[in-house]
């Protein structure tokens, strides 16, 4: 397991070099999203409009935090399973976002649309919302207001631990881990 | 007769919402810790590591240990001398879920299955309710994340598929469920009843201490080895590859009809969250 530092926006050259398995600590800025932001995102779309957030070379980070306590600027925010964006994912890899944060295997729709686009899909701790939370460093809702909890947020995070889960030439950890440890 | 006022009831929720989402309970901490040292892949190992920093964090800071606290899912058990007095013990319980989840900044994830429209206050409860001999209200809330829920199964086997096709059944569960469930996972057993006695079954069973055994030792062999076997599936923690894949197995069987054998499995998250208190 090889440490790796990465930022947003994200260089192409920097997460071509890593592989499934390798750890990361993200710092930067990246936008959030889950099941009812990923929808509204691809109605837009459908209807010709622009989407509220850049998402170009951007890393979306699929979670619906607690509200934040009072002096907190956010409340527990461990990554939501990503499967359920399985549906949407591809129309944004191929619009040009770059990186997925979430927990959990994706389609092979997904895996080809992340080899197409050399794109990258980072695995966070699932359930461990309360140490994640420490790495974001400031929240801002940035569209889809009444959604509450599912609202899009653009967070600035310092060091947010995340394992490559399937690197941008389609390895998936999820498959390699399983086989090494299988006795079944 | 013993009278409990609605008001003490809602008190009651309110706080167990508060506490079961921050404070996860001891039997979980004591697994994962023994998940930790008994784990071997790298990856598992640091995940555990985070998972067990992860619930001191929750604590210091008083935030949830993960965002998504769930549906509050309620276990009442009424003495049949109790009687509740100053207006509707679903309402008394649906008031304290709602201040629970307002006044601890937990997420409001409950809505409308068909419109999605949330309801804003994460009610209404699931409340499920048992008389019982005495005059004490005891009340459990477990509040269940949808991870987890979600990669929940439900099977009418045939009779004839026996022992080993329920085995065959949770194994295949656990393998599908894969990281989605946020392993290491613990897994609610019902088998037996009607279709939704099992379901129930297997909820109800992981509100026990986790790891604890059934009482009966023929099922709690089973238990171990079932446990022995999910753990042989190679999913690990986050599904990343390892040897924990589940904490614990709990197994409940009630008697069912000659046609049958339900079998319902119901995934629960490292989270195992449950907090109990006797009026």
């Amino acid at each position: 397991m090889s440490k790796v530092i990465i930022h947003t926006p994200i260089v192409q050259e920097e997460i071509d070099s890593l592989k499934a398995g390798d750890v990361v600590y993200l710092t930067g800025t990246i936008i959030t999203g889950r099941d009812a932001a990923h929808k509204r995102f691809v109605d837009l779309l459908d209807e010709g409009k622009e989407l509220p957030v850049e998402i170009e070379n951007q890393a979306i980070f699929y979670v619906g935090p607690t509200p934040p306590p009072p002096g907190k600027v956010i409340g527990a925010s461990g990554p939501t399973t990503s499967g359920r964006m399985d549906a949407y994912a591809p129309r944004l890899l191929d619009l040009g976002l770059k990186a997925m944060i979430g927990k959990g295997q994706r389609s092979k729709e997904v895996v080809d649309a992340i080899v197409r686009n050399k794109a990258i899909y980072f695995a966070a701790t699932g359930g461990a919302g309360a140490l994640l939370s420490q790495c974001i460093k400031s929240a801002k809702v940035m569209a889809f207001d009444d959604l509450g909890a599912e609202a899009v947020r653009v967070l600035e995070v310092e060091n947010m631990p995340l394992i490559v889960a399937i690197d941008t030439k389609g390895n998936d950890l999820y498959k390699l881990g399983r086989e090494k440890y299988s006795k079944l | 007769m013993r009278q409990i006022h609605v008001d003490t009831i809602t008190k009651t929720v309110r706080d167990l919402c508060i506490d079961a989402c921050i404070d996860i309970g001891s039997d979980v901490e004591c697994l994962l810790n023994k998940a930790r040292d008994t784990e071997v892949s790298p990856f598992g190992q640091n995940i555990l590591d985070q998972l067990i920093e992860n619930i001191d964090i929750a604590r210091r800071e008083q935030i949830p240990i993960c965002q998504d606290t769930g549906m509050a899912v309620i276990f009442l058990e009424i003495g049949q001398d109790v009687h509740i007095i100053g207006g509707s013990l679903t309402e008394a319980i649906n008031e304290g879920v709602r201040q629970g989840y307002r006044d601890g900044y937990l997420r409001k994830s409950v809505l409308d299955p068909l419109t999605r429209i949330n309801t804003q206050d994460n009610t209404p409860a699931i409340i499920h309710t048992e008389i019982v001999p005495g005059n004490k209200l005891k009340i459990t809330i477990a509040p269940k994340g949808f991870g987890s829920e979600n990669m929940s199964a439900l099977k009418m086997l045939k009779p004839s598929d026996g022992i080993e096709g329920i085995k065959h059944f949770i194994i295949e569960t656990v393998k599908n469920a894969g990281a989605n469930p946020c392993p290491p996972i613990v897994l609610g057993v019902g088998i037996g009843g009607t279709m939704e006695k099992a379901a129930l079954l297997a909820k109800k069973s992981l509100i026990r201490e986790v790891g604890t055994p059934n009482s009966d030792p023929e099922i709690a062999k089973l238990e171990e080895e079932l446990l022995t076997l999910v753990n042989e599936t190679g999913v690990g923690p986050q599904g990343l590859g390892g040897i924990v894949t589940a904490l614990a197995v709990h197994v409940d069987t009630y008697p069912t009809h000659i046609a049958g054998l339900p079998v319902a499995v119901n995934v629960q998250c490292h989270a195992a969250r449950h907090k109990e208190a006797v009026l």
